[in-house]
C-alpha cells in the first residue's frame, strides 16, 4: 500500500506520488489534501486506487485527487483523470454506475424564523411527495418511447411535460442535456429498470435537505446566486438510479474483453476501458450520456416535487415561497473537454468520479450571471453537518482540469458505522439539534452518520486554500429526507 | 473453521471475503452473502421458479452476471429470490432455479456488483474470493 513516504509534499495543501513509485504508472498523481486528510486517506486503498488509474492509456498528466477522497472500487471516489483524444480511454468504472450521481440547489426568499414552525409539515410533504427508498418507483412511468427521449433531451424532457421552468435548465449544467445520447446503446435490462424510476430519490447517500443559509463569503456572487444570510434553500442529491446502474455494470462487463481486444493491461479489472474513438468506447459515451440525461431529468422530476410540496405547505403562510434554482451539477461524468496541457489546447476526455466540474469565470457554458464569477460547485454535507457552495476559479483550469471536490467524502466504513451507530441514537440526537430527519431505514440512518464522513469544512478550506475553489456561502441542515 | 463469508472492511461500500469447497459452493455462498446484506422481507405465500443458464469467458466474469441476476428482479418487478440451485460447469457456464416472493420490505441497496479487487484465487480448502458491491 501506499505510505506517506511515498509522497512528495509540494506546497501545505499539494503532494505527489511521482511515477516512479510504481513501473506501470504513466503520469503522477497530484493530491490535494492537508495532512490531517492525507492521514485519514492513508487509512484505506485510495492512494492505491489512484496508482492503479495512472496506469489508464493516454491519460494526460496527472491524475488529481481531491480531499474528500475515499476507497471506491477501482477508480477513487475523489478523482480526476484526462485521456486524450482520440487515443485515450473511457473506463465506464471511472465514472461510476451512479452516472451523473449529483447535486442541485434551489434557493427561496423564505427567512428561517417566519416558518420554524412549518419544518415538520414541510418534511412530511417532501417524505410523501418525494419518491425514496430502495425499490420505490417513481411518480412518472415511461413508456419505451419516452423513455428515449428522456435520454435524448434530459432536462428539455421535463420541460416540455411541465416538471421545469426554462430558468432551470439554464442553471443546469450543460443546461441538462449531455449531446450525443443514443438510445440504442442501451439494453433492454437498463431500458426496463429506467421506465419506474424517474422523479425517484433511492437510498443511499441520496438526500433532499432543507438547508438555511448560515454564512455568506463573497457578497456578488451570492447575489447572482439569489442566496443570503438566514434564508432557505434545498439541496437534492441523487443520480441516475438503476438506469445509470444498469448500463454502467453492462460496459463494465463487456469491456472485460474489448481490454483484451486492444491489448491493454491493467491492475484492476474495474478500471476496464476501451480506447475514446473504438466502437465499444463510442457506444459507452452514448450510454453514458443517457443515462446522464436520465439524472439531469430525475433531479428536475424531484425539484417539481419540492416545489410542490413547499406550495402545499407554505402558499398563504409567507409572502414568496418559491424557490429558484441556483445550479445542478454532476460529480460522476466523463466529459469532453478542451484543457491546455504544456501550453497547448488539447482534447479530452475527463472522469470525474466523485469529483465536480469547476470551471472558472468567463466560461461560456455558465448562464450570463454567473460568468463573472466562474462556476458555481455544491459540495453537501452529512446530514449534521454544513454544506457548501463555491465557485470555480482559473487556477482550477491549470490544477485540476477545472474539477473540485464533491463532499465530505467518507472516513469511516459502512460496517464500522453499523457497530458503533444506532440509527434510532443519531436520530434524536441530530433532532436535539433542531434538526428533523425523515429516513427510510434506520440501519440505512447509521451508515450515513456525520461521523462517518470527514470534515466538510477542512475540505473546503483545502480546495480554496489550493486555489481551485472559492467560498460562497455555508449552508446549515434544518430537514434532512434520506430513502 | 472459515466462515463461507464475512463482511471485510471498506470505506464506502461493502466487501465480502467468500470460500467455497468447490466453484458451485463459491457461487452459492456468493449469493447468500449478498443477499443476506439486503434484509429482505418477503410476503408470505407461493414463490415463483425461475431456471436460467449463463456463460461467460471466465469464472469471474460469470461470478458478476450471476448475483447480478439475482438482483435484478428486485427493482423491475418487486420480487426477492429466497431460494435457489446453482451449479457451475467448465468453470465458465452455470445452471440455476431460483425461487422469487414479492417483497414486503427491503432495507438496503446494492447499486452494482463490481469486478474491483474480484479474483477467484485457489486456496487450500477450495476457492476464495473478494467481492466488491457498490452501495
Amino acid at each position: 500500500m501506499v505510505e506517506k513516504k511515498d509522497l512528495i509534499k509540494i506546497t501545505d495543501v499539494t503532494w505527489e506520488i511521482p511515477t516512479s513509485y510504481r513501473e506501470d504508472m504513466r503520469v503522477p498523481v497530484r493530491i490535494f489534501a492537508d495532512e490531517t486528510l492525507i492521514e485519514a486517506a492513508l487509512g484505506d486503498k485510495s492512494f492505491d486506487q489512484a496508482v492503479n488509474t495512472a496506469t489508464l492509456p493516454g491519460l494526460v498528466s496527472p491524475v488529481v485527487v481531491m480531499p474528500d477522497v475515499h476507497q471506491g472500487y477501482g477508480f477513487p471516489i475523489g478523482g480526476v483523470a484526462a485521456s486524450r483524444y482520440p487515443d485515450g480511454v473511457i473506463s465506464p468504472g471511472a465514472i461510476g454506475y451512479d452516472i451523473n450521481c449529483g447535486v442541485r440547489l434551489l434557493a427561496s426568499r423564505i427567512s428561517l424564523e417566519d416558518v420554524r414552525g412549518e419544518l415538520p409539515d414541510l418534511a412530511l410533504a417532501l417524505d410523501a411527495n418525494c419518491p425514496s427508498g430502495v425499490g420505490v418507483g417513481g411518480s412518472v412511468r415511461l413508456t419505451t418511447k419516452e423513455l428515449d427521449k428522456v435520454c435524448r433531451q434530459g432536462s428539455a424532457w421535463a420541460l416540455k411535460n411541465n416538471y421545469a421552468r426554462r430558468d432551470d435548465l439554464e442553471r443546469t449544467e450543460e443546461q441538462g442535456q449531455i449531446p450525443g445520447a443514443e438510445p440504442s446503446s442501451i439494453s433492454s435490462r437498463a431500458k426496463q429498470r429506467g421506465k419506474g424510476q424517474l422523479g425517484t430519490l433511492g437510498a443511499g447517500n441520496h438526500f433532499i435537505e432543507i438547508d438555511v443559509v448560515e454564512e455568506i463569503f463573497h457578497e456578488a456572487a451570492a447575489d447572482a446566486m439569489g442566496l443570503a444570510e438566514g434564508l432557505l434553500t434545498v439541496q437534492i442529491h441523487c443520480g441516475s438510479r438503476g438506469f445509470g446502474h444498469q448500463i454502467c455494470s453492462d460496459y463494465v462487463r463487456e469491456f472485460q474483453s474489448a481490454v483484451k481486444r486492444y491489448g491493454i493491461k491493467l491492475p484492476d479489472r474495474e478500471l476496464v476501458c476501451a480506447p475514446l474513438n473504438s466502437p465499444e468506447g463510442k457506444r459507452y459515451k452514448a450510454a453514458m450520456a443517457c443515462a446522464a440525461n436520465y439524472a439531469f431529468c430525475n433531479r428536475q422530476v424531484l425539484a417539481h416535487h419540492v416545489r410542490r410540496s413547499f406550495d402545499q405547505v407554505l402558499a398563504g403562510r409567507v409572502p414568496d415561497w418559491d424557490l429558484h434554482q441556483v445550479y445542478d451539477i454532476a460529480h460522476n461524468m466523463g466529459k469532453t473537454e478542451t484543457h491546455i496541457v504544456d501550453g497547448e489546447k488539447v482534447r479530452v476526455c475527463v472522469h470525474r468520479k466523485g469529483a465536480t466540474r469547476a470551471f472558472g469565470p468567463g466560461f461560456e457554458g455558465l448562464p450570463e450571471v454567473y460568468r463573472p464569477f466562474g462556476q458555481p460547485v455544491l459540495v453537501p454535507g452529512s446530514m449534521g453537518t454544513a454544506s457548501w457552495v463555491l465557485l470555480g476559479t482559473e487556477e482550477s483550469m491549470t490544477k485540476s482540469f477545472g474539477s473540485s471536490c464533491h463532499g465530505a467524502g467518507r472516513v469511516m466504513s459502512r460496517r464500522q458505522a453499523k457497530r458503533e451507530i444506532w440509527g434510532q441514537d443519531l436520530r434524536e440526537k441530530l433532532e436535539a439539534q433542531g434538526i428533523i430527519i425523515r429516513a427510510g431505514s434506520m440501519p440505512g440512518l447509521a451508515e450515513e452518520a456525520p461521523r462517518a464522513y470527514k470534515d466538510v469544512d477542512a475540505v473546503v478550506d483545502v480546495v480554496v486554500r489550493a486555489g481551485i475553489a472559492a467560498k460562497v456561502a455555508r449552508l446549515r441542515p434544518v430537514v434532512v429526507i434520506k430513502g | 473453521m472459515q466462515p463461507a463469508f464475512e463482511e471485510i472492511e471498506h470505506t464506502a461500500d461493502w466487501a465480502l471475503r467468500v470460500r467455497g469447497q468447490n466453484l458451485t459452493d463459491l457461487f452459492r455462498n456468493a449469493a447468500l452473502g449478498m443477499l443476506s446484506l439486503l434484509d429482505i422481507e418477503p410476503v408470505p405465500g407461493n414463490t415463483e421458479s425461475r431456471s436460467f443458464e449463463l456463460t461467460a469467458e471466465d469464472s469471474e466474469t460469470l461470478l458478476v452476471a450471476w448475483l447480478e441476476e439475482l438482483l435484478f428482479p428486485l427493482e423491475v418487478e418487486n420480487a426477492a429470490v429466497v431460494d435457489f440451485q446453482v451449479k457451475v460447469l467448465q468453470k465458465v457456464q452455470l445452471k440455476a432455479t431460483i425461487e422469487l416472493k414479492k417483497i414486503a420490505s427491503i432495507k438496503k441497496e446494492i447499486k452494482a456488483v463490481t469486478f474491483n479487487e474480484l479474483d477467484i484465487r485457489a486456496i487450500e480448502t477450495g476457492y476464495e474470493t473478494i467481492i466488491v458491491f457498490d452501495v
